[in-house]
């Protein structure tokens, strides 16, 4: 602490950095100059000079010499021949409730013509009528003089049938609903996607480039378990939490799967969690409900509830196109920014004037066409049951079913034998066809749909065919 | 100055040339694109053919003038300035709200746009709403009626007053003239409607096809000289869901930047990578495909496993067209494949209304991917793709509209059946050489009085440049009251500066009816200032 020796120490110590400082006094400046330079390149070498990167220039023989040494692969890989899509069945004439095919009538089971409106003639001569007054084409996008009255006119009538304040529709089925929903979702939104969606809304869900969380197929529990999972994460950054919307897609009534969704619930869960719902309701829109309103009139829930209902006028209409009803401020938008809608040529007068005519029907005073449906899809259904070796899947008002082999015999191509079988019958029933990539490939089924012009004694005969066709394929 | 009179209208004239691409000197054609054992006569032959191809290539995009972009600009800065006053006293309320709200505002819900967005939507285009989206009340031919519409405030709401407005039709999509309500056409139409009803309710694959399905396709196939084809009912969807059967994750897209967007969406969706090359600039694609080639992907660096150059044969907010030969050649060089998107130019372009091919005399079978559309040209709705059978086969397979989309209406297949059988008899002749006639005819009278026309000489599109917003604007409401309607776009469907007004020429039109059009145009062009051209004199209509 104070010893003498230290002391010294210390005081040596002192004069030599005074010597040393006194020296520094003393030396050229350019030469003090020189010592500072050489420090601070030692200091650069070390810690900033990256090392070099061996450079790729090549030259032009060697990238002449790549460019013909490259080999692309053939254009497309070739097919299989027996696809069924390269030996499709070609029908000529109307394909209503009874369909000719190789010269033999025979019930059509197949095709989505729940209320029977394909060869209407009501509907032929509007359809007639329209092209005597508008021609084939519409000739434009709807934003070029390619909106016609009847378009306006159907827009009106659809948001009046489902009593909603606007309506807008589209030119094609599929393209519909994915247009749609890239028009509200872009990067970074949330959707809440059922699996068992069609392939459609997995389109328009891709294209909308959104965050997607799946849940399990009508599992409510699974869609509040994301929702609970998107709370906590929201929680942590609230504010961006704030600037990010949400979406819950579903459908009314599943086409892959024939069942309803749990709409009570979700509705609530929208009020709870503060997502918006878009339904797609292409094949429940004139099959369910008392009026064919769909599966908001069916739970009694209020339409003003669900933002966005997205639909077809493919399947129960029986024209082409597709439409969305809801609250202005809503459908508005897909005006300047649905892909479908903006860039594409509007829907042909004709088939406008068709859905027109078939809303006439649908709302006229005694109709009971949509109540009929559902008893009788009811009825078919406790007649399926009773067949043995089947699996229905679906509700029991749906009038769109699917059929499964049980056990491990549900093949594609034991179901196409009983397809088979039962055209020999005089019974047309298709497989459900799909592409491999969709995102939840359905187990493989026979899509059967009903036609509400149907009588007791055809829907027997169907079961009939139905049991013998299982008894010759699974023996 | 001027390189042509008003003498020389029955054929084509060289009005100026823009610079053909360096691509290849004339006289290394013969070594780089042509094997140099070929004789002779092949090279005179091929030679021929490339003269005439500047000739057939001819197209002209005059630069902006400095003034009318100072003044657009200018426009634009002074329309957001109002935006934000106005928007400014709506939140203050001021003024009242107009448009509607959001029923679940106050629930604590997220917007469901951003502000921004609408910005646009609510100061921009709401001014301007009347000169879109007008509805018509006839058959969309030469002349048609529109539906008169009023706005007692300011464009946010219309009421229809019951009266029609007559105008003459230089906005729809009628190259042929086949919108028609009687004559052949339409009465197969009807003759099938009759037969077969309004739809079948079903996919392609499953019981969906019926015989005039496999007829239309085989017809189209002849027609197009290729092997075979396959359509649609949509043909944005054609492009949208059809890429992505042929395109998937591993290969390159190249597409043109005007490119439309159902063919991004398609190429999006298909999960393969893309660039774009410069508008028709055949240097920048070979720089781009030779650098694909060498360095592969850009991040693995794994070579590239197909490379598909996308281009449209008349682009339609241009009116240029692709440079087909050039194409094939670089196609062939660098085993690339081609698609071809003919949205406009079936029917419209080539002797016999086959398009580009038969434009520029080429094989068909050079092009690996044809697309087109039905829309335009035969008055119907749907699209196509044709080529080679294995390629239409994989479709078949692979397509997102064949499995799940309903397929084609009767009415809408026959009526393609029947404008394509009437292509092949004189009277559809007929219509192809008055659609050429009436194109030159207009395009030569625009660019003799002045303004500044874009693209090719012989396309049916005819893009004249406008420029500011108010003006834009203007001119789509005089020419209404003049008795034409025409169709003007502007930004964001253009770039911000080029806002244009695009006419599209049809067969049906009469002599007399684009006279009246271009006397209009003359009158208004003077009226506000349009006539923008520094390469050519500004005169007037009674000059000429």
């Amino acid at each position: 602490m104070g010893s003498p020796a230290n002391h010294d120490n210390v005081a040596s110590l002192a004069t030599d950095f005074y010597s040393l400082l006194e020296s520094f006094k003393e030396t050229p400046f350019y030469h003090l100059l020189f010592e500072i330079f050489l420090v601070l390149t030692v200091l650069w070498l070390i810690l900033f000079r990256k090392p070099r990167r061996i450079e790729k220039k090549l030259t032009e023989k060697e990238k002449q010499e790549l460019i013909d040494e490259w080999q692309p692969e053939p254009l497309v890989p070739p097919v299989d021949a027996n696809h069924p899509a390269l030996n499709v069945r070609v029908l000529d004439g109307i394909v209503g409730k009874t369909i000719e095919i190789d010269g033999k009538k025979s019930l059509n089971f197949a095709t989505f013509n729940f209320l029977n409106f394909v060869g209407n003639p009501r509907i032929t001569d509007k359809a007639i009528q329209a092209v005597q007054k508008y021609g084939v084409g519409s000739c434009g996008p709807r934003g070029f003089y390619g909106t016609i009255d009847i378009h306006l006119e159907l827009e009106e009538r659809l948001a009046h049938f489902f009593n909603c304040e606007e309506g807008i529709i589209y030119s094609y089925g599929f393209s519909t609903v994915a247009s749609i929903i890239p028009a509200y979702s872009k990067r970074n939104d949330i959707l809440f996607v059922d699996e068992g969606v069609h392939y459609a809304i997995q389109k328009g869900v891709e294209a909308s480039r959104s965050t997607v969380k799946w849940f399990r197929h009508n599992d409510i529990s699974d869609l509040e378990r994301l929702l609970v999972e998107q709370d906590i994460h929201d929680k942590k950054n609230p504010k961006k939490a704030r600037t990010l919307r949400r979406f819950l897609i579903i459908e009314g009534l599943y086409m892959n799967y024939g069942d309803l969704c749990p709409l009570p619930r979700m509705v609530e869960l929208k009020y709870q969690y503060k997502y918006r719902i878009f339904m797609d309701e292409s094949v429940s829109f004139g099959t369910i409900g008392q009026t064919g309103r769909g599966v908001t009139e069916y739970y009694n829930i209020d339409r003003r509830k669900i933002d966005l209902i997205s639909s077809s006028l493919e399947y129960s209409v029986g024209s082409i196109g597709g439409f969305a009803v809801g609250s202005s401020f809503v459908v508005d938008h897909q005006r300047l920014s649905a892909q479908g809608y903006c860039f594409s040529a509007s829907l042909p007068p004709l088939l406008a004037a068709a859905a027109i005519e078939a809303l006439n029907i649908m709302e006229e005073e005694d109709t009971t066409l949509c109540d009929t449906l559902m008893e009788k899809s009811k009825r078919l259904h406790q007649k399926l049951l009773d067949i043995k070796g089947y699996l229905i899947v679906g509700e029991d008002i749906s009038p769109l079913k699917h059929l499964r082999l049980t056990n491990s015999q549900n093949t594609v191509a034991r179901l196409e034998e009983i397809v088979e079988f039962a055209q020999t019958r005089g019974i047309t029933i298709t497989v459900a066809r799909y592409l491999n990539d969709e995102h939840r490939l359905p187990e493989p089924s026979i899509r059967l749909i009903l036609n509400v012009e149907m009588t007791d004694e055809e829907l027997e005969f169907l079961c009939t065919v139905l049991q013998e066709a299982r008894v010759k394929v699974t023996v | 100055m001027l390189a042509s009179s008003s003498s020389k209208l029955s054929h084509a004239t060289l009005v100026h040339r823009y610079p053909p691409s360096k691509l290849h000197s004339e006289e290394e054609m013969s070594d780089t694109v042509f094997s140099s054992d070929e004789n002779e006569m092949n090279y005179k032959r091929e030679n021929v053919t490339h003269k005439d191809d500047e000739n057939l290539q001819c197209e002209e995009f005059e630069e902006t003038p400095l003034y009318a972009a100072i003044l657009t600009y200018l426009s634009y800065a002074i329309l957001c300035l109002f935006g934000w006053l106005r928007d400014f006293l709506r939140n203050s309320n001021i003024e009242k709200k107009r448009g509607a709200v959001d029923p679940n505002a106050a629930l604590g819900f997220v917007p469901l746009y951003q502000s921004y967005e609408s910005f646009y939507t609510r100061n921009m285009y709401t001014r301007v709403r009347d000169i879109f989206n007008r509805p018509i009340a006839s058959v969309p031919g030469a002349q048609f009626e529109l539906t008169e519409r009023i706005s007692d405030d300011y464009n946010w709401t219309y009421r229809y007053t019951g009266k029609t407005i007559n105008a003459i039709n230089l906005g729809s999509y009628n190259y042929l003239g086949f919108a028609e309500k009687s004559g052949p056409c339409a009465t197969d139409a009807i003759n099938a409607l009759k037969t077969y009803g309004v739809s079948s309710c079903n996919t392609r694959i499953e019981l969906g096809t019926q015989r005039y399905h496999v007829e239309l396709e085989q017809l189209l196939a002849n027609f197009l000289h290729v092997e075979s084809s396959i359509a649609f009912g949509m043909g944005f969807a054609t492009n949208a869901l059809n890429i992505p059967a042929v395109a998937s994750k591993g290969d390159l897209i190249l597409s043109d930047e005007m490119n439309h967007i159902s063919l991004i969406l398609g190429m999006r969706l298909s999960g393969a990578s893309y660039q774009t090359f410069a508008h028709n600039d055949m240097k920048d694609l070979e720089a781009k495909l030779r650098a694909a080639i060498v360095h592969g992907h850009p991040r693995t660096q794994r070579p590239w496993k197909k490379i598909i150059i996308v281009v449209e044969g008349v682009y339609s907010m241009e009116g240029s067209i692709c440079r087909l030969p050039e194409l094939i050649a670089l196609k062939k060089k660098y085993k690339a494949y081609l698609y071809m998107d003919e949205a406009h130019s079936v029917g419209a372009m080539g002797k016999n209304g086959r398009g580009i091919m038969d434009y520029f005399g080429i094989d068909a079978n050079d092009v690996d991917i044809l697309m087109g559309t039905f829309t335009k040209s035969f008055g119907s709705a749907g699209g196509y793709i044709a080529g080679k059978k294995s390629l239409i086969d994989h479709i078949r397979v692979n397509s997102h509209a064949n499995t799940y989309a309903s397929s084609m209406s009767a009415p809408v297949v026959q009526q393609i059946i029947s404008s394509l059988q009437l292509l092949k008899r004189p009277e559809g002749q007929k219509r192809i050489c008055q659609l050429a006639d009436n194109t030159r005819y207009f395009r030569q009278k625009l660019v003799d009085m002045g303004f500044i026309v874009y693209g090719n000489k012989n396309s049916p599109v005819v893009p004249m440049l406008i420029y500011m917003p108010a003006r834009v604007t203007r001119f789509n409401r005089e020419m209404l009251r003049r008795g034409i309607a025409v169709v003007t776009v502007g930004f964001p469907a253009t770039k911000l500066l080029d806002a244009r007004v695009r006419f599209c020429i049809s067969a049906a039109h009469t002599r007399q009816m684009l006279d009246t059009a271009l006397m209009a145009i003359d009158e208004i062009g003077t009226d506000i200032s349009l006539r923008y051209s520094t390469r050519h004199q500004s005169r007037r209509l009674r000059e000429l």
